[in-house]
């Protein structure tokens, strides 16, 4: 492992040397621009792939390495040392990242085609890739924030990319701000953790923090827990923080598909495993996580059962997807492993959805109305087949690869925490409902734009399939799709690959019998999907969404989300604001202005004095004297009397 | 001779200086108001100083006349000025510093 260790800086410099290229060169590299990033990109993975291959022959307990690079920062008490961190958490991530990155790179290719600005899409590319692996690699909590505030910026400069010339381009812009601020929320709760952990533990870096977990009070433990889940609900778009999400898909559709569904919106998924011995060490912190997994992912699905934007309800699906990953990453040791489990199938499924979801708007002149769509199956096999693949993985239909991880959070979900079996029933119950409700809306979104007896599509629309460029990248995630979680899921290889990082976790017995727990589960999903295929496949779709129950207009609005939003934060923020505003003025201002005044009124009664004739001023000393010398006078008079009298 | 007398004189010079600096606008008048006081004043030093046979008040009527020759000599040169660019030597005429 030691001898290519020094490779892994490369991970992070590649794409950022590319990035830095295509901003700085400008112009000048628009013609080859985008092939440097995907050349950028493609190097990355070739790194990745060989310290992967590297850490899979060396002993488990030797794989976790920490590559220090330089001292960072010396202040007083404060010494971090910058250096990234290889452990197969880490490196399954980077995987990941740079893997689909390097596919989705390819795709944007073609996809970006006809944009004046492809260069500048590739270098901001580059730079999210570059920043999501500082953030994976990071070695503490420090450089980690830096890479979680360099993917927000990437995140906001690709999902407000159209900000000019289009018809949408404000609404791009509101969308991109909307997200950054959002992200702003969360961060306050990754420096609040930090400076809890530099509080009590005297330092950021995982190496000291987190072995030092188990000896933090379950008091501190609970606020740092709290506070990083709070950073991961802004970063994943959990509950409260998920409303930015669905606006997000603003953005082109690659950057849909990379950034908020394969990799960075999981980045609250990798930092609450990553602190696992900090959430152990805080069972109500524990618990907190859970439900907020749960209230997602059921918020996800519920709300992508009514949209009709086709990448609106991928993005309510991930919301939901990554609601699982909570709900585990909340479970303990147990749960860990089928967090990150889920979260590399659903790298991959939801990717491939995404960039399905962009070749069929391309072959549709753009259109996202999944009620225009219809019968494109025939002008579309590829994507056809690639997104069934995916549409099967996320159903988590046994063999393809979201069963083997769906499943394994769903199992983990019915095990008593604590000898607390509410807690299985509960939180089981919801994850197999959400999987039914999963079922439902995905195959609604399969077949509305794939199944129907009649195309609905508006006039002058002659789909086709795009370049290859386009369709590789979405048959090898639609592989990816099928097989990956065959591969790693049987036998336990990708949970005994990460025990050296999550801890070996203890079998428990689930409150049911898993045969029944997966009969059950699959049972739901079927009937979901069936509902969905008589709704929307054999029933004609109408070209107009109808009006809809109250449950289906509330999740259209996203269950009015916006608005509590903007009565529960906006508009008294707004409130205190111009309080403040007001306050300021009439009070403050006011108030001070009323020294000044009376200054220069007392000033003017003084000045009156001031005639400019030397005798009126002699007068007045001579006055004075005069005065003076009286009162003395009288006061010794006065004074000698009262002597006289003692 | 009653000391007194000399007290009376040196009160009486002071009130004619006195009233010579508020009433008169001619600024060299005004002066010789200022130095019919301050010689009044010089009186009543020697007179209390003969009368306490003390040489102290004798000393402080040396150091008025001197304060007072650099006060004509500092006065005279600023009413010359204000002679030379107003043409008028009346008190009453320098009045721009006012409220």
């Amino acid at each position: 492992m030691n001898d290519v260790i020094g490779l892994a800086p490369w991970l992070v410099g590649f794409p950022l040397i590319g990035a830095a290229v295509l901003l700085l060169g400008g112009r000048a590299t628009d013609r080859w621009g985008h092939w440097l990033g995907v050349a950028a990109s493609a190097a990355s993975a070739v790194v990745a792939f060989i310290l992967m291959f590297r850490m899979i022959g060396t002993p488990p307990e030797e794989r976790a390495v920490d590559h220090g690079l330089w001292t960072w920062l010396s202040a007083g008490g404060l010494d971090v040392d910058l250096g990234l961190r290889l452990d197969p958490l880490s490196l399954t991530f980077v995987m990941l990242v740079t893997f689909v990155g390097t596919l989705i790179h390819v795709y944007s290719v073609a996809y970006m085609d006809h944009d004046v600005d492809r260069r500048r899409f590739f270098a901001y590319l580059n730079l999210f890739v570059a920043a999501m692996l500082t953030l994976v690699l990071a070695d503490s909590y420090l450089l980690l924030f830096v890479g979680w505030e360099g993917v927000g910026v990437a995140s906001y400069l690709l999902i407000g990319f159209w900000d000019t010339g289009r018809p949408s381009a404000r609404e791009n812009a509101v969308a991109a701000k909307k997200a950054f601020v959002m992200n702003r929320v969360g961060d306050m709760g990754l420096i609040a953790a930090m400076a809890i952990l530099f509080a009590t533990v005297g330092s950021v870096s995982f190496a000291d923090v987190l072995p030092a977990a188990g000896g933090l009070s379950e008091t501190t433990a609970t606020a740092v827990g709290l506070c990083l889940l709070l950073a991961a609900c802004g970063k994943s778009a959990q509950f409260p923080l998920q409303a930015w999400l669905g606006d997000a898909m603003a953005g082109p559709t690659p950057v849909s598909a990379l950034i908020h569904a394969a990799t960075m919106v999981t980045a609250g998924v990798y930092l609450m495993v990553r602190s696992g011995p900090i959430l152990e060490a805080a069972p109500t912190a524990q618990l907190v996580v859970v439900v907020v997994g749960a209230v997602t992912l059921l918020f996800g699905a519920v709300v992508g059962t009514a949209k009709d934007d086709i990448k609106k309800a991928l993005a309510a699906s991930t919301m939901s997807q990554i609601g699982y990953m909570m709900l585990a990453a909340g479970l303990g040791p147990a749960g860990y492993a089928f967090a990150i489990f889920h979260l590399l199938t659903h790298g991959f499924f939801k990717a491939g959805l995404f960039l399905g979801a962009g070749s069929v708007m391309h072959a549709m002149g753009d259109q996202t109305d999944m009620r225009r769509f219809g019968g494109l199956s025939r002008f579309l096999p590829i994507t056809w087949i690639t997104m069934g693949l995916g549409w099967l993985a996320i159903l988590g239909i046994p063999p393809f690869s979201g069963f083997w991880s769906k499943d394994g959070i769903i199992e983990a979900a019915f095990v008593p925490v604590d000898g607390q079996p509410w807690r299985a029933w509960v939180f089981g119950s919801v994850a197999v409902l959400g999987a039914a409700i999963t079922a439902f809306y995905m195959t609604r979104l399969f077949f509305m734009t794939f199944g129907g007896r009649r195309p609905r599509w508006t006039e002058n629309q002659h789909p086709h399939e795009g370049s290859p460029l386009m369709w590789w990248p979405l048959v090898f995630l639609g592989v990816g799709s099928a097989a990956l979680g065959a591969v790693l899921g049987i036998g336990g290889t990708f949970t005994t690959w990460l025990e050296p990082v999550v801890g070996h976790a203890e079998h428990h017995e689930p409150v049911l019998p898993v045969p029944a727990i997966i009969t059950v589960t699959l049972v739901l999903v079927v009937l979901g999907a069936a509902l969905a295929f008589r709704m929307y496949a054999v029933a004609l779709v109408p070209e107009e969404a109808p009006r809809g129950s109250f449950l289906t207009r509330a999740a259209r609005k996203d269950l009015y989300q916006d608005a509590a939003n903007e009565t529960l934060v906006v508009l008294p923020a707004h409130g205190v604001a111009r309080l403040v505003q007001v306050g300021d003025r009439d009070v403050v201002d006011r108030g001070w202005g009323v020294l000044p005044l009376a200054v220069s009124w007392f000033g003017a009664m003084f000045r009156k004095a001031q005639t400019g004739y030397v005798r009126s001023y002699a007068a007045g000393m001579a006055g004075g004297v005069l005065v003076i010398a009286v009162v003395a006078w009288l006061v010794i008079q006065l004074g000698g009397g009262l002597g006289g009298a003692q | 001779m009653d000391v007194t007398n000399y007290v009376v004189l040196a009160a009486v010079l002071f009130a004619i200086g006195a009233t010579t600096v508020l009433l008169r606008r001619n600024a060299i008048v005004v002066f010789m108001g200022v130095e019919l006081m301050l010689n009044a004043t010089n009186l009543a030093f020697v007179t209390f100083a003969r009368m306490h046979g003390d040489l102290t008040g004798q000393v402080l009527a040396f150091f008025v006349m001197v304060v007072a020759a650099a006060e004509v000599v500092v006065g005279l040169a600023i009413i010359v000025t204000i002679f030379r660019t107003r043409r008028s030597a009346s008190v009453d005429d320098v009045n721009l510093l006012r409220g």
